[in-house]
């Protein structure tokens, strides 16, 4: 199974993410530099965070016309797996692959540390090799992550199974917690922690990597069935 | 500000208006001899920004002399952008610490986040990728509404730079004193990572080579901002705004990638960060350094703002720009990179051999100077020097010493002052693991940050102690270096060398300038004794407020080499029944203490002595035995003594300790003896740890959460449990901020 990094000017977390697939996971992955309009052969989209354009506008607001992301929509559209972290998740809210709006965090702070989340749904090819209600240890570091929709929104979210991840502690004001969330189709996920911090043991956290492996597991099973 | 109205050479001369820059009547005098005529303005300009304390060191030229700043490993001393030290494999670290303080104090938030910029600059210049940063801050008390708004923005402007830029803030320290009332310290630190090949050097070689420009444009801030910060604060100085540059992340980061990728291209053959003095100081040091000259045309200077005089080019700080020399004929590769990343580039000039910088603008050469006059041949000055009333004064002192009923109460309270307490509130704003390397996040003795592909990590801090330096200059100097070291020890690495950020108050006052002499002997020694060289810094001076210095405080930034992930250890205890021992004397020394600082209001008498020998014997065997794997934690006893190196070895666990401290009891908790430790040790290893590290036993780590401290005829001294102490630590600094007193 082939990654892309989707990499945008101000991207920071692309190497984190590269290196999660290539040396903890052992998967193959390249960088795509958002000028391309191509994600032919690859089977993942990886978006990473950062800052892309600084965030000087809306986080996400000036990347999402990046020409790369009609080749986004398309691999979304086509069912490949496509994971938003951070400023990933930010760009495919302003992308409309997933609903919902960023504000600032509650406390009007960047906060960076360890969080705790619970899997809310452990059915998804994101999250197979979780339980549900596992608790997991994946760092956050934003200052937007406060993560907002409206009523009728939250409640097909709720119903469809969408909210993948919820904070224990609600340590941004997000509504309800909701740390990451799916699309209907179940194919694209947008998360606020970096599962791509949670990889090795040795830098605190390797709860991050199961999410990776259910990735590549889903692909390979899927893969085997349809040729 | 048009050409039109810039005074002429005659007038600069006749009204002085050279003052105003910084120069003294002699220095301009020395400038004319050197042209052989009356400088004008733009060249007036030249002169008094290189000269200024900031760019030549005028004041501390012949004390930064006295520092060892060569060792087998060190491949890039003092001189260009940042040190470079040998960590093997072809890799080396590049490292450098600048201070940020005026621009702090008048605009926190751009003030503290440029001197992120700056620091980030001269790493990457080099050719190295920063993969750390650190910072030190010193702030008045938190009680005035005034240092918690600088508190509050410096912090601010800090994470706002680094977290965009993708550099993980791994460490740091923050000390409040009202000392630095009106005048903070912000100094910021940056660690890179380079293979050897990619080495840069900021040199303007081969004559007929071309001189670019890339990055942001220019614009009208910043201009003079070296000489501001080499000037004293004053009630004025709100009025130097805009000698205060602004910052861009964004910028920076293209600008960072963007070289990293022209460092890889045999067309590149010099690069340097435009950081002070701008233009003048990236131009006439990197021909200075090469023995050639530079031409610039700046009419092609991409410019922010129409109608920019050559003296606002020349003089504007503006963040996020390098001076490039490349192979002539070879400009379109380089454009090309640049290009790719959304920035600027012009070509501005060309390498000539005359060793003369010379400026042309509208068609008119409207400056033309030597270059070694402007980066090399400024005034040397040896200030005369006084021994200060205050410290013979301190000398003669009795030792004093606290009287206390409640020991438990003592230490709680030892807990809550800011300088001790967690700093959570501090560095939780930090994004401290992007890049995926912290293995030692904030809040240990030293941040540990692995090397990705090897076994190796390297550890790095930031440390002083100004009090210790204000009480004495010498001995406080020797403590710097050797604290910053006992931190890199007790994460189990080897100290490599140092950066250091020297921060006083004007060296014009003779009292200020013997601290200065002194504090440097001390800290020479230390490097000596310690093997610790210094392979760069920045001096700081005039760091006073309506006429009141700031303590000495030169801030010791050092990194330490990590042979493999193994070794690395951490403060903590970690399993109930492990032995607890401790490392070093303690003697009922208190000058400058935290204890005295928090029962007296203020500091007085002597500072704790030290000897380096024994130093470096407790820190050798403590770095043996770690390596042996027989440690399993490690703290230095520095602040707030062994009471409070205890509770810190404990916060965050869910274990206990119960301590026995033979001796007064009172010294054996709080006093602020030097080169000592506490470590943890497993039972497994007591008989081969005792072997290697000659130690005091006081007690073993238990699984009930609190600390019971006994003296020696077994009676309990205090009982608190972890979580008291962690509400005081913890809440201390959060609780202060909120107060709206």
């Amino acid at each position: 199974m082939k990654f892309a990094v989707i990499v945008f000017p101000g991207s920071n977390c692309d190497a984190d993410m590269y290196h999660a697939i290539s040396d903890a996971l052992g998967a193959e992955a390249e960088y795509v530099w958002h000028h391309e309009t191509s994600l032919q052969g690859f089977d993942g989209i990886l978006l990473p965070g950062g800052f892309s354009h600084g965030d000087y506008l809306r986080s996400g607001a000036i990347a999402r016309f990046a020409p790369i992301m009609k080749a986004v929509i398309e691999a979304a559209k086509e069912g490949k797996p496509v994971l938003g972290v951070c400023n990933g998740f930010q760009i495919l809210l302003e992308a409309g692959l997933l609903p919902g709006a960023m504000k600032r965090n509650e406390g009007l702070k960047f906060i960076c540390r360890p969080a705790v989340l619970t899997v809310e749904n452990e059915k998804t090819m994101f999250t197979a090799g979780y339980e549900k209600g596992q608790e997991i240890t994946i760092p956050v570091a934003h200052g937007e992550g406060n993560y907002e929709c409206d009523d009728a929104t939250f409640n097909e979210l709720e119903k469809n199974g969408q909210i993948i991840f919820r904070y224990q502690d609600n340590i941004n004001g997000s509504r309800h917690q909701i740390a990451g969330i799916m699309n209907e189709a179940g194919n694209v996920l947008g998360m606020m922690p970096h599962p791509e911090r949670a990889v090795e043991a040795l830098l605190g956290s390797d709860d991050g990597l199961a999410l990776f492996q259910s990735i590549v597991r889903n692909w390979r099973e899927t893969h085997v069935a349809t040729t | 500000m048009s050409l039109l109205l810039e005074p002429t050479a005659e007038r600069v001369k006749e009204e002085k208006l050279y003052l105003e820059m910084g120069l003294t009547d002699a220095e301009f005098e020395l400038a004319e001899s050197i042209l052989g005529r009356t400088p004008n303005y733009t060249e007036t300009g030249l002169f008094s920004v290189m000269w200024s304390e900031h760019c030549s060191y005028k004041n501390s030229k012949v004390l930064l002399r006295k520092f060892p700043t060569e060792g087998e490993k060190v491949l890039q001393g003092p001189g260009e952008g940042a040190g470079i030290i040998d960590i093997g494999d072809s890799q080396a670290v590049v490292f450098k610490i600048e201070s940020h303080n005026h621009p702090s104090a008048i605009e926190p938030y751009q003030g503290a986040a440029t001197g992120v910029g700056g620091i980030l600059r001269d790493v990457f210049s080099m050719g190295a990728r920063p993969i750390s940063l650190l910072n030190s801050l010193r702030f008045g008390e938190l009680t005035s509404p005034k240092v918690r708004y600088l508190f509050e923005e410096v912090v601010a402007g800090i994470a706002g730079y680094g977290n965009c830029i993708g550099v993980p803030t791994v460490g740091g320290e923050v000390q409040f004193d009202p000392c630095y009332e009106g005048n903070p310290l912000v100094n910021a630190m940056c660690v890179g990572l380079i293979d050897h090949k990619d080495i840069q050097k900021g040199q303007a070689k081969g004559v007929g080579n071309t001189v670019m420009y890339v990055g942001a444009s220019t614009g009208r801030d910043g201009i003079h901002g070296a000489t501001f910060a080499s000037e004293e604060l004053s009630e004025d100085s709100d009025e130097k705004r805009p000698a205060v540059q602004v910052g861009d992340p964004f910028m920076e980061k293209l600008l960072l990638e963007a070289c990293l990728e022209l460092i890889q291209s045999d067309a590149l053959v010099g690069i340097q960060d435009m950081g002070a003095a701008g233009l003048t100081s990236s131009s006439a040091e990197m021909a200075s350094k090469a023995g050639s000259g530079i031409e610039m045309n700046l009419d092609l200077i991409p410019q922010r703002e129409k109608g920019m005089t050559p003296y606002e080019m020349m003089l504007s700080e503006s963040q996020e720009r390098m001076l490039i020399v490349v192979k002539k004929g070879r400009e379109q590769e380089i454009k090309e990179i640049v290009d790719r990343w959304g920035l600027l580039s012009a070509e501005v000039g060309v390498v000539t051999d005359d060793k003369r910088l010379r400026l042309l603008h509208n068609g008119d050469i409207v400056a033309d100077v030597p270059v070694d006059a402007l980066a090399e041949e400024a005034p040397v000055y040896h200030k005369p020097s006084k021994v200060p009333a205050y410290y013979e004064e301190f000398q003669k002192q009795e030792a004093w010493t606290p009287e206390i009923d409640d020991p438990k109460e003592t230490l709680v309270q030892l807990l809550a002052q800011p300088t001790i307490a967690s700093k959570e509130w501090v560095y939780d704003q930090y994004d401290h693991m992007v890049q995926t390397n912290t293995v030692v996040t904030p809040g240990s003795d030293a941040a540990v940050v692995r090397i990705r592909g090897t076994r190796k990590a390297l550890a790095m801090t930031t440390d002083c102690n100004s009090r210790y330096l204000y009480l004495d200059p010498e001995v406080g100097g020797q403590i710097a270096i050797a604290e910053a070291a006992r931190n890199i020890v007790c994460s189990g690495a080897t100290p490599l060398g140092l950066t250091d950020g020297l921060n006083y108050g004007s060296p014009d006052k003779p009292e200020i300038f013997w601290q200065l002499e002194k504090s440097t002997d001390g800290m020479s020694e230390a490097c000596r004794v310690l093997e610790t060289p210094v392979i760069g810094g920045n001096v700081s001076l005039y760091n006073e407020t309506n006429g009141v210095a700031v303590y000495p405080t030169p801030v010791i930034g050092m990194v330490g080499l990590i042979e493999d992930v193994d070794h690395i250890t951490t403060q903590t205890f970690k399993e109930a029944g492990d032995f607890i021992y401790l490392i070093g004397d303690t003697k009922a020394e208190f000058g400058g203490s935290e204890l005295q600082k928090m029962l007296n209001g203020s500091i007085s008498g002597k500072a704790p002595t030290l000897d380096l020998e024994v130093e470096k014997a407790h820190q050798n065997m403590l770095l043996t035995a770690i390596k042996s794997g027989l440690v399993a934690s490690a703290h230095d006893v520095a602040e707030g003594g062994v009471g409070v190196a205890l509770a810190e070895s404990l916060i965050g666990t869910e274990l206990g300790a119960d301590a026995v401290l033979n001796g007064e009891i009172i010294s054996q908790l709080f006093a602020e003896s030097q080169s000592r430790f506490i470590v943890s040790v497993k039972p497994a290893n007591q008989a081969q740890f005792e072997q290697v590290v000659k130690a005091t036993l006081i007690g073993y780590v238990t699984n009930d959460p609190s600390l019971v401290v006994k003296s020696a005829d077994e009676k309990t001294v205090l009982n608190v449990s972890v979580d008291e102490m962690t509400k005081a630590w913890k809440g201390a600094i959060p609780c202060l901020l909120k107060s709206k007193a």
